[in-house]
């Protein structure tokens, strides 16, 4: 600044410069190699690993609001592996190994916190349920252990376990690896991470029709043109339904809101993750400080990012029956997104009965912490045409064979 | 939350209701006949449109009794109600 501007300076003119993007947002070619439907985080991670492990770059990654606003923005953050049948602790340990590598690899932060998982234990059933499912965990090497009440108290000291509460804590299975991340952060990273390899983010770009000539995708119509593809890889979460009937597939998904909820910031009092089917609810505290409570969704099917009060009430019981310290804490903030749910509570990854057009969806309530995951053996599904060994048992066609994955004991309400 | 108009007991909180998912799937008249495909379908495939839809609901806490309504998925907004047995009305 010069001398003689000194006190005539226009408000605001000394204000830092934008900071430099962490990606460029793409305007739409006509044609690319690999065309992703939807940027949130299971898009993001496809495209990134497409890129990285496959070598494919030329990949537009659509997105009809904003990267990573759908579900990616709404989640709780929950990263746990300890599901109970060996093809989900496949999926959810790799996802778990690669979280544990991920800033290094993605070089970003990304508040990765093994702080642990809690799931309660309120009756003699959810006792057996519990210990079998530690079993179930160990034998696939997954950390899994299960403590008394006096244990889970020493672990998560604001955990009420009187036993004379109306389901009181029976025990609970402890996963130390497990913990949360900071959601934005892992979809800017996989962003940044993947626009550097080459990968075009288009956002307010919405899919509108898919086009299939000879039982084989051919391309993407969207609000902003038709885009060519060699191959089409669905990752719309919620509106799954709706993409995929574009090309005349049906899938086994109904879709339903998912709420969440904030407190206001408090110091911290909750030093882990708890997470309880039975009185239905699960907490942690973010970083800043704010008390993330989630439960199970709203019973009947909806495309609107909102639920019903009653939900958010009932979820607050649970948590104050749980910790009671919690009773003077306000909610702040609540919010829904749109979840795909299937019958077994297992996610579809993989081919369609449409040549090139790949699905990847009904992760319901539990898609987060998959992320890196199935962007690895989605990428490779994508890339091969040949399933990953990891996501080949959640085919489409399981449905008709009957080769089930049925994880409602440790998914349903407690993703 | 929904206000939902119960056919008999008229408008009432969504918290007194219970959810039956779509209406109108009919038991297969043969099921030993069904392919595999086609039992998948009838046992796992359930329409998800966001648009109209037609589905089942029970006044759980109120008359006890079912019936079907068509509510669009994308506004929640209630077109119509009708009892079981009855086909589903024609709505804009």
């Amino acid at each position: 600044m010069s001398p003689g501007t000194r006190g005539h300076r226009t408000p605001g003119a000394d204000l830092p410069d934008h900071p430099d993007r962490l990606w460029r947002s793409a305007e739409p070619k006509r044609a690319y190699d690999v065309v992703i439907v939807g940027g949130g985080g299971h898009g993001l991670a496809t495209a990134y690993y497409l890129a990285k492990n496959h070598g494919i770059t030329d990949v537009a990654v659509l997105e009809r609001g904003w990267l990573a606003g759908g579900n990616m923005a709404r989640n709780t953050t929950i990263i746990r592996s300890n599901y109970l049948w060996d093809e989900s602790a496949g999926i959810y340990e790799h996802a778990l190994k690669l979280w544990e590598e991920l800033e290094e690899d993605l070089g970003y932060p990304l508040l990765f916190s093994q702080r642990g998982v809690l799931n309660l234990a309120h009756s003699l059933q959810d006792v057996r349920d519990s210990v079998r499912r530690v079993n179930a965990n160990r034998l696939n090497g997954v950390d899994a252990e299960w403590l008394t009440p006096e244990q889970v108290k020493e672990v998560c000291p604001i955990v009420d376990i009187s036993p004379d509460v109306r389901y009181p804590v029976l025990g609970g299975t402890y996963q130390p690896r497990a913990g949360i991340a900071k959601h934005d952060y892992v979809a800017w990273g996989f962003a940044k991470a993947a626009a550097d390899l080459g990968v075009d983010m288009i956002e307010h770009c919405e899919v509108t029709g898919l086009d299939v000539r000879d039982g084989r995708v051919t391309g993407v119509r969207t609000t902003r043109g038709p885009i060519a593809a060699r191959k089409v890889a669905l990752a719309a979460a919620g509106h799954s339904s709706v993409v995929a009937g574009y090309a005349g597939v049906s899938l086994p998904l109904q879709s339903h809101p998912l709420q969440a909820l904030v407190s206001e910031l408090l110091e911290p009092v909750h030093p882990t993750v708890v997470m309880s089917n039975a009185v239905h609810v699960y907490v942690s505290q973010a970083h800043k400080g704010e008390l993330v409570m989630g439960a199970g969704i709203d019973a009947a099917n909806s495309y609107r990012q909102r639920g019903a009060f009653h939900i958010i009430e009932r979820q607050m019981a649970a948590a104050l029956e749980l910790f009671p310290v919690f009773a003077r804490a306000h909610v702040l903030r609540t919010w829904g997104g749109v979840v795909d749910v299937t019958p077994d509570a297992s996610p579809v990854v993989g081919l369609t009965p449409v040549e090139d057009l790949y699905v990847n969806c009904g992760w319901g309530t539990g898609g987060f912490k998959a992320t890196p995951g199935v962007g690895w053996c989605y990428a490779h599904t994508v890339a091969t045409g040949e399933p990953h060994p990891l996501n080949a048992p959640f085919s489409l066609d399981r449905f008709t064979t009957g080769k089930l994955v049925d994880e409602h004991g440790a998914a349903a309400v407690a993703h | 939350m929904l206000l939902i108009p119960c056919p008999w007991c008229g408008p009432r909180d969504e918290a007194e209701f219970h959810y039956g998912g779509q209406a109108h799937v009919a038991y297969p008249e043969d099921p030993a006949a069904l392919s595999d495909e086609e039992w998948a379908r009838y046992l796992f495939f359930r329409d998800n449109p966001k648009g109209l839809f037609a589905e089942r609901w029970s006044h759980t806490a109120g008359c006890r009794r079912w019936f079907n309504a068509v509510r669009d998925t994308a506004t929640n907004e209630i077109h119509a109600v009708y009892r079981v047995g009855e086909p589903r009305p024609v709505t804009a």
